[in-house]
């Protein structure tokens, strides 16, 4: 029996919180609102105990794969080990408790750790300076190309092109179309990088950025990158660099030795913020020094031994965030990075590179990986073989579920046939890459002996596989009421 | 500290599975030119340094729990309850991706489809998405909405609009073929007269906010009566925990309602995280951002729920999507959806009516400081907007409370240069009226 | 694949019928197979002003969208709203009750450059092989 909503568990009367008593003189509203301005008939909110949402959200929460309960290998997505010590330090009430609009003489404490956590990822990305704003990689993406756009405007030309390769994740063609540019997209060379000579095809003066993931979402480092970033310079255009897979080059190579102009973390990914279940993340962008007075307002400044926002800026492209971004997240961030250390930052990579690389190792004779260099932090495999038996990378996925373990990234990147993007991060231990490898190639010998069985994974989860048709077709995306007659009859 | 748990032996025994000899031939793919020489960064920290040193960072904040803050102009400062941080801590919620293996994610799933559920209840519309990063981008994504489901280009935004949200959209519009134009407030609210003439076949939206960043109540449902008149969509902006007393945007026909959510059981961690909530009508549907979670069947006929109407996102869009939106702000919703199922229908008007009664209480006091008076005379909920006089310098007093542990009301001078002597004053729960009684006699002795 | 002799057709799949006033248009069922469940269909606004080549309707399944292109210039005429409705008669009837829309052609030549049921077969017997 699947769990009731917790609308269901509701029983009239019933309270989950109690309010103090008022200590002010109590007046009916009615004195101090306008009937045409009061609310009518109430949410139909649950009406609950304490103890049911305890209970019904603690039962909810074991349905669920996460990171603390399960290997997840989720490429592109950096699933790494959220320490505790961080959710402690974000919760201390001079993080917690403070008001954005503060003087800054009440928050110097806050003020310096941002300003400290700027100071680390330009010396961890080579980067000029960093805005903080961007509240998660998208919104970075986003604030890159506004950046873009603003540094044209400025050189009054119009440029209304973005280069973006095949290979790159979705959320860059749509970061770059809200910025009211037109994506012209680049095909992979047959090594899976950036082809030199389509790109040298597609470049002209209209271009106004590439846009350009390193290393890319099949875990290889685009080797052509200084001399990319020198052609498009030739031009004026800019290099914009999603790091959303920074975390293969902590130590080993920085994004502003490769003539980036432009680039965006995430801090939910590379420095360890937990994913929440789709957020909260952070995406700070980074620039060289000549865009520096693109960035969003307001930015932290220290003058002598104090720091004070700045608003004012002549060429800012203006805010994304309501206030200074996602700063619960940035102190988590913080924590991690003064927690590793250069010498910490630096074996997280390798590491991951490591572990990536093992595992590919393993499984790549089973799993054809169609490029054959070196990964860095991941790689995609394809279940292309499989095929034969009838069995998919989405039935993999779905069978890796039974087994125990979060299923990678499947059908992405789109360049890939029936691939598997896999990213193991440097918090798994050898033992846990070995139990992955096991059940991967059990699951391809399932393939051949048994495909019915990996075609209708999952068995072992709350539920089997969803009607996703029906989902799409009659769209149920809130509850409802059930009408009064079937409710009792006794 | 590091959390890598394999040994130097292990990593070893792994470079020689993968038929490497050292680690750097793993690294023959990136050039050498390219090569990082040194990291510099401050050496690694254990755990109990990191404590000391952010515990310092930390106690260098001054607490909004350790003063007396009448601070709110979009952030207010509101109670949690325990149960919050207890389920919201756990490992089970804070640390899966966005539940893209459906089977894997119930939890996170079916805790969506509720959440979107009550946001729905609050604001009375009829669709909700799993949230945006916060109020500000919520309030430029439903202008980017209007602009394409009207394929209008002029965009009218209330001068009461919070600032910083009026900033974002305009920062999002940035290469979008539109027109921004502002709205007047008079005596504290939106210039219905202006409104109306500026209403014109080219809109496609009307922007407020309710209340509004004077802390005034607007007269929405003429505005949004206006704004229908020529086919213009009404985008409301409101601040939940007022929907307990006041209207909520559905019952004035709003089109799309945004908001900033986060009050609705986060902390206010300086800004952000916060919680953009975003809800608009079956019409607008596939145009709108973002994540859905949809309520389904299994093949075995049993209820689950799963992510749907996808192809409206970015991963399978990708330049045609309604938004870039790829990770949004879940756990925060996961926080409100255990707010709001704790409060309940009446929890709810309970909180929003102490709010209602403390800021009424607290505006009647303040009203007895002689240089102090109400800037406007409109309803308000649990913020308002007082005037000072001339010859007194409202950041100068603040510095003089702010030595007894009040942070007094917010001037708006840096937002509004025409009325440099109104400053913004808010009352939520939390504030007793002996908190008030005091502040009131420091800002007495403070000129 | 069914591909009936008295309609006609273009490269990306939509078919196109001659009706005394105005052209019917729909999409064929080699299509509607690649695509499987068909979930949705947004289609244009009547009086809308189409082109060969500019996409007109869009049809999604469940992790895909495709656009549907305007086989000859017009005026949209007529919209299905009962596949608006019911997405599935795309997969169920796409020659007949999941039509599309209906244009009012401008510019009588544009159908000549349509494919025949031959051409279209041939082009997607050689995409498949």
């Amino acid at each position: 029996m699947a769990d009731p909503l917790i609308f269901e568990r509701s029983v009239p009367g019933r309270r989950g919180y109690r309010l103090p008593p008022s200590d002010t003189p109590s007046r009916p509203p009615a004195d101090m609102l306008p009937a045409d301005q009061q609310r009518a008939t109430p949410p139909q909110w649950p009406e609950v105990a304490e103890f049911d949402v305890v209970r019904h959200y603690t039962r909810l929460s074991q349905l669920n794969f996460s990171v603390d309960t399960h290997f997840y290998p989720l490429g592109s997505c950096t699933m790494k080990y959220n320490p505790k010590v961080n959710e402690r330090v974000a919760a201390l009430p001079g993080f917690a408790w403070i008001h954005p609009l503060q003087p800054a003489s009440q928050v110097q404490g806050v003020l310096e750790l941002l300003h400290g956590l700027e100071q680390l990822l330009c010396a961890i990305t080579g980067m000029a300076a960093f805005t903080l704003q961007p509240a998660a990689g998208a919104q970075g993406e986003l604030t890159g190309l506004k950046i873009v756009a603003a540094y044209h405007k400025r050189k009054r030309r119009t440029r209304s092109t973005i280069l973006i390769p095949d290979s790159a994740h979705g959320t860059n063609p749509a970061s770059a179309a809200l910025s009211g540019f037109s994506v012209v997209q680049l095909k992979s060379g047959p090594d899976g990088l950036i082809d030199l000579k389509e790109f040298k095809s597609k470049l002209n003066r209209d271009v106004a950025a590439l846009m350009l993931t390193n290393p890319n979402t099949l875990g290889l480092f685009e080797y052509n990158i200084k001399t990319i970033a020198a052609l498009l310079h030739e031009q004026d255009a800019l290099v914009y660099m999603d790091g959303a897979n920074m975390n293969a080059l902590l130590g080993i190579s920085r994004p502003g030795d490769m003539g980036v102009d432009l680039l965006q973390l995430n801090l939910h990914k590379t420095f360890s913020t937990p994913h929440g279940g789709g957020g909260p993340g952070a995406g700070p962008v980074g620039v060289a020094k000549a865009l520096e007075d693109f960035l969003p307002v307001p930015r932290v400044r220290k003058r002598g031994t104090r720091f004070a926002w700045e608003t004012r800026s002549r060429a800012t492209v203006g805010r994304v965030h309501g206030w200074f971004g996602n700063i619960g997240v940035l102190v988590r961030a913080y924590a991690y990075i003064r927690a590793l250390g250069r010498e910490g930052l630096m074996r997280a990579s390798e590491t991951a590179i490591i572990n990536a690389n093992y595992l590919k190792a393993k499984l790549q004779e089973t799993y054809p990986v169609p490029f054959h260099q070196s990964c860095l932090h991941e790689f995609v495999a394809s279940a292309k073989p499989l095929k034969a038996h009838g069995v998919t990378a989405g039935d993999v996925a779905k069978r890796l579920l039974d087994y125990g373990f979060y299923a990678p990234t499947v059908y992405f990147p789109l360049i890939v046939e029936e691939a598997l993007m896999i990213e193991p991060t440097e918090t798994e231990s050898k033992e846990t890459l070995d139990q992955f490898i096991e059940a991967l190639l059990r699951i391809a010998e399932e393939a051949k002996t048994n495909p019915e069985l990996v075609r209708r994974a999952p068995q072992r989860m709350p539920v089997d596989r969803l009607d996703e048709v029906k989902a799409a077709r009659e769209p149920n995306l809130r509850w409802m009421k059930p009408a009064q007659s079937i409710v009792h009859s006794r | 500290m590091d959390y890598a748990p394999n040994t130097d032996d292990q990593r070893q025994e792994m470079l020689r599975a993968i038929g490497v000899s050292s680690f750097e031939e793993l690294i023959n793919a990136v050039p050498v030119e390219l090569h990082q020489r040194s990291l510099h960064a401050p050496h690694g920290l254990a755990e109990a340094q990191v404590l000391e040193l952010c515990g310092a960072l930390a106690a260098r904040n001054q607490s909004l729990t350790d003063l007396t803050s009448f601070l709110g102009a979009g952030q207010y400062h509101h109670l949690i309850p325990t149960v919050v941080d207890a389920i919201a801590s756990r490992g089970e919620w804070l640390t899966p991706y966005t539940p893209y293996q459906a089977e894997a994610g119930q939890g996170t799933l079916q805790a969506i489809y509720e959440f979107q559920t009550m946001v729905c209840e609050l604001m009375q519309m009829e669709v909700a998405n799993a949230s945006l990063y916060d109020g500000a981008s919520s309030t430029a994504e439903a202008v980017i909405l209007s602009l394409r489901a009207t394929e209008q280009p002029r965009v009218l935004l209330s001068e009461a609009l919070h600032p910083h949200a009026r900033e974002v959209i305009a920062t999002y519009l940035i290469g979008a073929n539109a027109i921004v134009q502002e709205i007047p407030a008079v005596n504290g609210v939106t210039d219905l007269e202006a409104l109306g003439k500026a209403l014109r076949d080219d809109v496609a939206c009307v922007v407020m906010q309710q209340p509004n960043v004077f802390g005034c109540l607007e007269p929405m449902a003429q505005a949004g009566e206006l704004a229908h008149k020529v086919g213009a969509l009404f985008v409301s902006s409101v601040y939940p925990i007022s929907l307990g007393l006041l209207q909520p945007p559905g019952a004035y026909g709003a089109d799309i309602a945004v908001a900033e959510g986060r009050c609705l059981g986060t902390p206010i961690s300086y800004g952000g995280p916060g919680l953009g909530l975003f809800t608009t009508t079956s019409a607008l549907l596939r145009k709108i951002p973002g994540r859905l979670a949809g309520c389904t069947v299994d093949h075995a006929g049993r209820r689950g729920f799963t992510l749907t109407l996808q192809t409206r996102e970015q991963h399978i869009r990708r330049e045609k999507a309604t938004s870039n939106i790829c990770t949004n702000e879940g756990l925060i919703a996961l926080r409100a959806t255990v707010f709001m199922s704790l409060l309940g229908p009446e929890g709810l008007k309970e909180m929003a009516t102490l709010n209602l009664e403390k800021a009424h209480y607290a505006h009647e006091r303040l009203r007895d400081v002689s240089w102090l008076r109400p800037a406007f005379e409109q309803s308000f909920f649990n913020e308002f907007t007082l005037q000072c006089d001339d010859a007194v310098d409202i950041e100068v007093v603040n510095r003089t409370l702010a030595k007894a542990d009040i942070i007094g009301g917010f001037p708006l001078k840096s937002w509004y240069p025409s009325m440099p002597h109104a400053s913004l004053w808010c009352a939520t729960e939390v504030l007793s009226q002996d908190a008030i009684d005091r502040a009131v006699d420091a800002l007495k002795k403070a000129v | 694949m069914h591909v009936p002799p008295e309609l006609l057709y273009t490269k990306t799949h939509e078919w196109a019928k001659r009706d005394p006033q105005e052209i019917v248009v729909g999409i064929t069922a080699h299509a509607q197979e690649e695509l499987r469940d068909v979930v949705f269909v947004e289609l244009p606004k009547v009086g809308k002003v189409v082109k060969p080549g500019e996409p007109a309707a869009v049809i999604e399944s469940v992790k895909a969208a495709f656009d549907i292109y305007a086989p000859v210039s017009g005026t949209i005429s007529r919209v299905n709203d009962a596949v608006a409705k019911a997405p599935q008669l795309v997969n169920q009837d796409c020659y007949s009750k999941g039509w599309l829309f209906a244009i009012t052609p401008s510019v009588p030549e544009d159908v000549s450059r349509l494919l025949s049921p031959d051409e279209y077969t041939k082009q997607i017997q050689t995409a498949t092989h």
